[in-house]
């Protein structure tokens, strides 16, 4: 299984569906951190060039709000196709986040339950 | 039983050498000529040459024959040919059983001459030559018609429908629910792609219809009743309260002059107001004022007031019995409601309007007079035209609504060039696909309207009073905000309310998207599923003007053909009612999705001009009271008899029961393409495999099968047969048959190929298990 297979196998979701309308990256919260934009996430995946996705911080700087699930035309849940390529990437390597990366200064203001999702979503 | 006075005539053809080069034709008729009852066997290089045609003319004459074979090619090439054949020579045309030896044998099972190709030859023929035997001669069935047709709706579809019949001589009567005729087009601006003015083009026809002595304007008015068949359709039509006589009124206006009441205008889309006595428009025919008895206060005023004394504030409407032979349902479209595309704020903000509203505001009869304005009153510096604004999309409406990028072009195009108003236009793709469409983008792009891929994700208003549109443009993969004045949102058309309780009382099929169902998508593109009703314009899907008319003429013609003789006519092949076996038990009326049973006195009746042939109610009733004509029991025993006759115990064969149209021509175009499949496989047509009974399948395995396979074309069909493949399995396993011996496939023309796969993998699994064996088979013998 290639990684674009993986991807679609682990979300469950049906990518070629997608006509790159936009309106996914258009109604996205956290598009501006960004560095590339949901449709575009969605058309790698459909090509198959996964790791061009991987270089970019999109899939972790996405919320996982649904959004642009709850809007797109396709149905297509793009909020699971970023949690699959999270997934893929935190079986092959590293955790995103560290704890020990955190400065102790921050993790004692930093709310516990920001930590505690932060951490299911970003480490393996 | 063999009818002793049968006398058959055997005709073989060697088409060039399609069937020589393969089946040994002398071989073929040394053996049949001395079958019972065969008077004549001959045979001819091309049967369907004249010489071969008078061949078997004075054959039938001189040979006194009474019923005709022809092996040759395919019925749907020549079965018309050996008809009138039979006909000229003073037989019933229905005489004739037609055997097909090249597509189903020379082609399937060639290209070298082969004893195997000559044997299934002859098994073929024996089946056509069994069930000739069992032949009826049939008549065309016909009944006197009305010439009179109704049309249901005055968009410019009906209005075009109503002149081209109305010119050949029928009286049309056209139901209109709103007071003018007209319909949508009636509320446009300029029409592309030549931007030539609406009005100006559609109020001529409007009055032309107006005038018509044949045509019989019923506006205001709604279909309430409709019962009867095709050709004979009786009519139930309610003239709702105008309070007006369209006769008597002049549009002298006064009435809605003195009128206190006012409410908001539904012709400006609510963008003005009109009084309770109103005119939907300046050029509306008829050209008569209406009391809208909704807002009506009954004051009086303009009761006294009409110098015409047109005015009846005490109308309760009337209704008016109509008798019709066609219908023509030209109902149009309504736009999908704005306010369920939450994020787009109409409703909320008044200038986020639809596109319809930008339609009466660029008007010049419109509201503003055809100045483009805020709802404020205050002038436009930007607009943006947003597409796709709830078509494309399962959230709302999956289909592409197909106009609205061109309705679009042509409004940007009138902004920014004539008014100088700057335009976005969003879009997800611009669908401009006929003659001078892309032209019109063209000149939009040159005129410097600026184009934005991306689907409008929000709307809002931001503290300065612009609305702000947020989009992702795809191609740079930026999200961009961007102020406006004004929003159009282009919405998809939508069926119009009352369509689908309109279509409930005529029993017409609607499509999942809730527009009227064609007869067939490409080759019937104006008839709809019922005989004698058809269908044009929006009705029928989104279409521009353009493809409505075209859809009108065409649905004219088809109605003026269905009615054109002093009669109407339809094929005798259709299911009947055996009445002294009817108990009166009523099932097969709920099976038939065509509602072509009644019960008349204790008895079920089919009506034949409406049964489409389905053959759902055959199975179904438990008296075997419903029979199909030219495909009766009685003649599919014979022909499976006959095909099944000279099977050797060892050997295995499979019958294919094959649906005679779609799935037919399937299996014709596997002999096209000289696909070769196993001789095992003898292909037996029927109307419809949902024809098929638990007794079908106990005949063949009774004569000599040894598997079935069934082979269906028609995907409405398709339900109906995979429920009834489900119920029949257990009741075969009675009979200690392995349902595994029984294979049913649906097979739509497209994937006519793996037919023949089809045909090679289930022999293969059949000579697994071998011949059915003799006990079982006695054992069915016994209980039939
Ligand atoms: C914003 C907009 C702009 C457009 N611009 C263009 C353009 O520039 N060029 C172009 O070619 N096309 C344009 N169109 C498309 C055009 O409006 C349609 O192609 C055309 O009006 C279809 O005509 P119709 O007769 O099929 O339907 P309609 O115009 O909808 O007429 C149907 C009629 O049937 C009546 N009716 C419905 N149900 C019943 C019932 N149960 N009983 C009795 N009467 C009934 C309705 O009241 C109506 O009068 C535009 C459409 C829109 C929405
Ligand atoms: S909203 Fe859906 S269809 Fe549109 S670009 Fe995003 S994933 Fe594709
Ligand atoms: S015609 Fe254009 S705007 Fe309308 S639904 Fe189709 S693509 Fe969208
Ligand atoms: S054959 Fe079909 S359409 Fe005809 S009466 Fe039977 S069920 Fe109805």
């Amino acid at each position: 299984m290639n990684l674009a297979e993986k991807v679609r196998s682990i979300s469950g979701e049906d990518v070629l569906s997608c006509y790159q309308c936009g309106l996914c990256s258009g109604s996205c919260p956290v598009r501006f951190a960004m560095d590339l934009s949901p449709t575009q996430v969605v058309r790698l995946v459909q090509v198959g060039n996964i790791e061009k996705i991987f270089e970019s911080n999109t899939f972790w700087i996405c919320s996982t709000c649904f959004s642009c699930y709850a809007r797109c035309p396709r149905k297509i849940n793009i909020t699971k196709i970023m949690e699959a390529l999270r997934q893929i990437r935190l079986r092959r390597d590293q955790d995103k986040i560290a704890l020990s990366d955190i400065p102790k200064e921050e993790l004692k203001i930093l709310p516990p339950i920001a930590l505690v999702s932060n951490f299911r979503k970003t480490t393996a | 039983m063999k009818k002793k006075q049968s006398r058959i005539g055997i005709f073989v053809c060697k088409c060039g050498g399609n069937i020589g080069d393969v089946v040994d034709v002398n071989a073929v008729l040394e053996v049949i000529k001395n079958w019972e009852g065969v008077t004549v066997a001959k045979q001819h290089t091309y049967l369907c040459s004249k010489p071969a045609q008078e061949m078997i003319m004075d054959a039938i004459k001189k040979n006194k024959l009474d019923r005709v074979v022809v092996a040759s090619c395919t019925p749907r090439m020549h079965l018309a040919t050996f008809q009138s054949v039979l006909e000229r020579a003073g037989l019933n045309p229905y005489m004739l059983e037609f055997v097909n030896i090249r597509e189903q044998c020379s082609w399937s099972h060639g290209p070298h001459s082969s004893e195997e190709a000559t044997r299934k030859a002859i098994m073929l023929i024996r089946g056509g030559y069994e069930r000739s035997m069992e032949l009826e001669a049939l008549e065309t069935i016909s009944e006197k018609g009305s010439r009179e047709i109704l049309i249901v709706g005055a968009g410019i579809a009906g209005i075009t429908a109503a002149l081209q019949l109305g010119y050949l001589g029928f009286k049309v009567h056209v139901v209109e629910k709103k007071p003018s005729i007209g319909g949508n087009m009636a509320k446009l601006t300029k029409v592309f792609p030549t931007l030539d003015c609406a009005q100006c083009i559609l109020t001529p026809r409007m009055a032309e219809v107006g005038r018509n002595p044949n045509v019989n304007l019923l506006t205001y008015a709604e279909v309430e009743v409709v019962s009867g068949r095709p050709g004979n359709f009786n009519v139930k039509i309610f003239m709702k309260p105008r309070g007006v006589d369209v006769d008597k009124c002049r549009s002298c206006s006064v009435c809605a002059k003195v009128c206190p009441v006012t409410v908001p205008d539904k012709f400006n889309e609510g963008l003005s107001e009109r009084k309770a006595a109103y005119i939907e428009f300046p050029q509306a025919v008829p050209s008569a004022y209406v009391i809208d008895f909704n807002a009506c206060t009954k004051c009086g005023k303009c009761e006294q007031i009409c110098p015409s004394k047109a005015i009846n504030l005490e109308d309760k409407g009337k209704t008016v019995d109509l008798n019709v032979g066609a219908i023509l349902m030209a109902t149009g479209y309504e736009l999908y409601d704005a306010r369920k595309l939450e994020n787009y704020g109409y409703g909320t903000y008044k200038d986020v309007i639809t596109m319809m509203d930008l339609e009466r505001l660029t008007s010049a009869s419109g509201p503003t007079s055809g100045y483009v304005k805020r709802a404020d009153g205050s002038n436009v510096g930007r607009i943006s035209i947003v597409l796709c604004a709830g078509s494309r999309d399962k959230n709302h409406i999956p289909y592409c609504s197909r106009i609205c990028c061109m309705y679009a072009l042509k409004q940007a195009f009138v902004l920014k060039k004539m008014l100088g108003i700057d335009v976005h236009v969003y879009y997800t793709d611009i669908r401009a696909t006929g003659k001078g469409y892309e032209e019109l983008y063209w000149r939009d792009q040159e005129a410097g309207v600026v184009f934005v891929r991306g689907k409008v994700a929000e709307v809002w208003k931001s503290r300065n009073g612009k609305l702000v549109v947020l989009a992702e443009d795809t191609f740079t993969g930026n999200v961009t905000e961007e102020e406006f004045d004004l929003v159009a949102l282009a919405t998809p058309m939508v069926p119009p309310s009352g369509l689908k309780e309109l279509a409930e009382k005529m029993k017409l099929s609607l499509g999942e998207d809730g527009f009227v169902q064609e007869k067939h998508p490409k080759l019937d593109p104006v008839d709809s599923l019922i005989a004698g009703t058809f269908a044009c314009g929006c009705a029928l899907s989104p279409k521009d003007v353009r493809d409505t008319v075209s859809d009108a003429l065409a649905a004219a013609a088809k109605a003026s053909l269905f009615l054109k003789g002093e009669c109407i006519t339809t094929s005798p092949e259709k299911a009947y009612v055996i009445e002294e076996l009817c108990d009166g038990c009523g099932i097969c009326i709920q099976t038939c999705s065509s509602n072509a049973i009644t019960m008349q006195d204790g008895k079920a009746k089919i009506n034949p001009f409406m049964c489409t042939g389905c053959a759902a109610c055959i199975p179904a009733c438990p008296k075997e009271a419903v029979e199909f004509k030219n495909s009766t029991t009685k003649q599919m025993i014979a022909h499976l008899k006959g095909v099944l006759s000279d099977k050797e115990p060892e050997e295995v064969r499979i019958v294919a029961f094959v649906e005679k149209n779609v799935g037919y021509t399937g299996m014709d175009f596997l002999g096209l393409d000289r696909i070769n499949y196993p001789e095992n496989i003898v292909i037996v047509p029927v109307p419809s495999t949902a024809i098929l009974d638990l007794k079908h399948l106990l005949y063949a395995f009774a004569f000599g099968a040894d598997g079935i396979l069934i082979i269906e074309g028609q995907q409405e069909i398709d339900k109906l047969t995979k429920k009834r493949m489900i119920e029949m399995a257990p009741l075969l396993a009675e009979y200690g048959i392995k349902t595994m011996r029984v294979r049913y496939s649906y097979v739509p023309l497209p994937v006519y190929k793996k037919a023949a796969d089809l045909f090679t993998r289930f022999t293969e699994r059949i000579e697994k298990f071998g011949p059915l064996p003799i006990e079982k088979r006695d054992a069915i013998k016994q209980k039939i």
